[in-house]
């Protein structure tokens, strides 16, 4: 199997939000992997290996998981840790999110698509910063693709043509059934140790919990594998924004609450002041 | 400007409440655009599902087809979208369950619209207020497509109120086509208490909760207050509780009167999902726990001696009120 998965970098979310004026002030930001993205590369990961096979020498690996993030020059860094985690190449697209829209990102992945012909385009279900949720989608909608989104499980069909895709939904979990090509976006259930079966790896394999961490031979490995870099322009990807950002705001700040002595007092102040009981 | 379109859902034969701020949302944007608000509902033996629906007070528009039964994006998405061009709707909705989410940005795949994700509010026809970054960011943004689709934050906007009744029109499916994709089976988890999205009071536990059993009185305080029972990542991830329980950025965003949150520490990504509630409460052991940031009451102590002492005190404020 063939995998394009996504990897967009984000501002690290446990950082407290800056402004500077009408607008986010990025300066002193630590840039972190989207932690859904990064799940989908343990995702993909664990659907092209053998993790019964390799003995102590690892997992035999079994397909091609091809890296791609649109961002400044500086995100090589975090496709070389996907690349140290075992992915086998990455293409970098030159792009700023501020000239970035969901339709724009979806087309540009449509045209990799295209290049690169995977049987599966695997992405995080969305973006930790931007929380749009929408180009997974959008990409099957145009390539006429079926799509999974928000997968918690993904087991393979035994003749290998289709996944059959765990997916959260409001009322508890539903199973979908996707033939190959198709679109999966993951949700943070997808890294649980058995949360993968792809008719390879033994079935009652559990894995670690979470994203694998890279061996010292896969950081060196990574050093030579190739990360190909492009543009926007290069794709035919035309800069033209359908959302724009035309204000940005903190969100109001909430009263400061106060720290109550008792359960009482706590019943009293619920009843009296807030009038909630 | 053209019609405003709202797809609305329906569960167990009735139009699902999830689907009413939707319909608000319907109706601001019918004033804002100066068309008329239509509902389209898509499954299998709709009939009085879409009364339910026609009781807000607009056309709905039913695709009873035995094929729909289960829903699938791609089933879904090119049927919405060919009765939006048909309707010449240039506003295309619905609230952001876990459907709305899947279906609607495939249906502005297929209508080239550009989409504003979440929305918290709307200012002009094309211009909408939307959360980032887990809630801590506010953003404006315009459409500059023709046609807008917009999925529309469930807590943002109100249920919307029953008007005279409109008219149910049947309108035939066309081509179904699920693109290789097929609806297997789905394991819902059945409760009594209200919907976690749609209750007045919420009592969630964290991973102080320690097992399963200990939600009991977590229980009782919920249905105590006749309120919904949600819990933190870390308990959902523990097998304390149902995933669907889970409140955060995955799981559902919740905005009721009461939060109660139990031994919850706190997370970003817990926040994000109850930061909307109008009263906080965290009982925490841990003074420092970042969930006192944002409560409004907050009282350190266990849980195993703060809930019965809370529950006591409940019943006997309720023993007052009778």
């Amino acid at each position: 199997m063939k995998i394009l998965v996504t990897l967009k970098r984000v501002p690290d979310p446990e950082q407290k939000v800056k402004f500077k004026g009408d607008a986010i002030d990025f300066t002193g930001v630590n840039w972190v992997p989207n932690q859904f993205d990064e799940y989908a590369v343990e995702a993909a990961l664990r659907l092209t290996e053998n993790a019964s096979a390799g003995g102590a020498g690892g997992a035999v690996r079994d397909g091609e998981v091809v890296v791609v993030s649109i961002g400044p020059k500086e995100v090589a860094q975090q496709l070389r840790a996907a690349l140290a985690m075992g992915a086998d190449r990455a293409i970098l697209i030159d792009g700023d999110d501020g000239a970035l829209d969901a339709e724009m990102v979806a087309r540009t992945l449509v045209k990799l698509v295209e290049q690169e012909k995977p049987d599966l385009l695997l992405m995080g279900k969305l973006a930790a910063d931007s929380e749009n949720n929408q180009v997974g989608q959008l990409a099957a909608g145009y390539l006429h693709w079926p799509q999974a989104t928000f997968a918690a499980t993904i087991q393979a069909a035994e003749d290998g043509k289709a996944l059959d895709v765990g997916r959260e939904v409001d009322s508890g979990v539903e199973i979908k059934r996707v033939t190959l090509p198709a679109v999966v976006t993951v949700d943070l259930r997808i890294i649980a140790p058995q949360a993968i079966k792809n008719g390879k790896t033994a079935p009652d394999h559990a894995y670690p919990e979470g994203p694998r961490y890279a061996s010292l031979k896969g950081i060196m490995a990574a050093k030579k594998k190739p990360i190909t870099e492009t543009a926007l322009a290069t794709l035919g990807i035309a800069p033209s924004l359908r959302v724009k950002t035309t204000a940005v705001t903190a969100p109001p700040a909430r009263k400061a609450g106060v720290k109550v002595a008792s359960v009482e007092e706590l019943v009293a102040k619920l009843h009296n002041e807030a009038k909630v009981l | 400007m053209g019609k405003v379109l709202i797809f609305v859902e329906h569960s167990g034969g009735h139009l699902r409440t999830a689907s009413l701020p939707a319909i608000t949302f319907g109706r601001a944007a019918s004033e804002h655009q100066g068309g008329p608000l239509v509902l389209v509902m898509l499954g299998k033996t709709l009939g009085a599902a879409a009364r339910e629906a026609a009781q807000f007070g607009a056309e709905v528009l039913a695709v009873d087809d035995p094929a729909l039964e289960h829903y699938l994006a791609e089933t879904y998405a090119p049927i919405v979208a060919r009765i939006a061009k048909e309707q010449g709707a240039t506003l295309v909705g619905g609230t952001a369950t876990s459907t709305g989410k899947d279906l609607l940005p495939r249906v502005a795949a297929l209508l080239d619209a550009g989409m504003a994700a979440d929305v918290t509010g709307m200012s002009a026809p094309k211009t909408f207020q939307r959360p980032m970054q887990a809630g801590n960011v506010l953003v404006q943004v315009e459409v500059t497509t023709p046609v807008v689709v917009a999925a529309v934050r469930q807590t943002a906007f109100p249920p919307a109120d029953p008007k005279a009744p409109g008219a149910v029109t049947q309108v035939a499916p066309g081509a179904v086509d699920a693109c290789g994709a097929r609806f297997v089976s789905v394991a819902t988890t059945q409760s009594e208490r209200p919907e976690l999205t749609e209750a007045k009071v919420v009592v969630s536990g964290g991973r102080g909760m320690k097992e399963s059993s200990n939600f009991k009185i977590l229980e009782e305080l919920a249905d105590l207050l006749g309120g919904a029972m949600g819990a933190s990542r870390a308990a959902c991830d523990a097998g304390m509780v149902p995933n669907d329980l889970q409140v955060g950025q995955t799981g559902k965003v919740v905005a009721p009167n009461l939060y109660i949150a139990v031994a919850i520490s706190g997370a970003i990504q817990h926040l994000a999902g109850m930061k909307g509630s109008k009263t906080i409460v965290a009982i925490n052991k841990d003074a420092e726990a970042p969930i006192f940031q944002v409560a409004d009451y907050g009282l350190v102590a266990t849980w195993e001696k703060a809930l019965p002492e809370l529950v006591s005190e409940i019943k006997k404020l309720k023993a007052t009120q009778r």
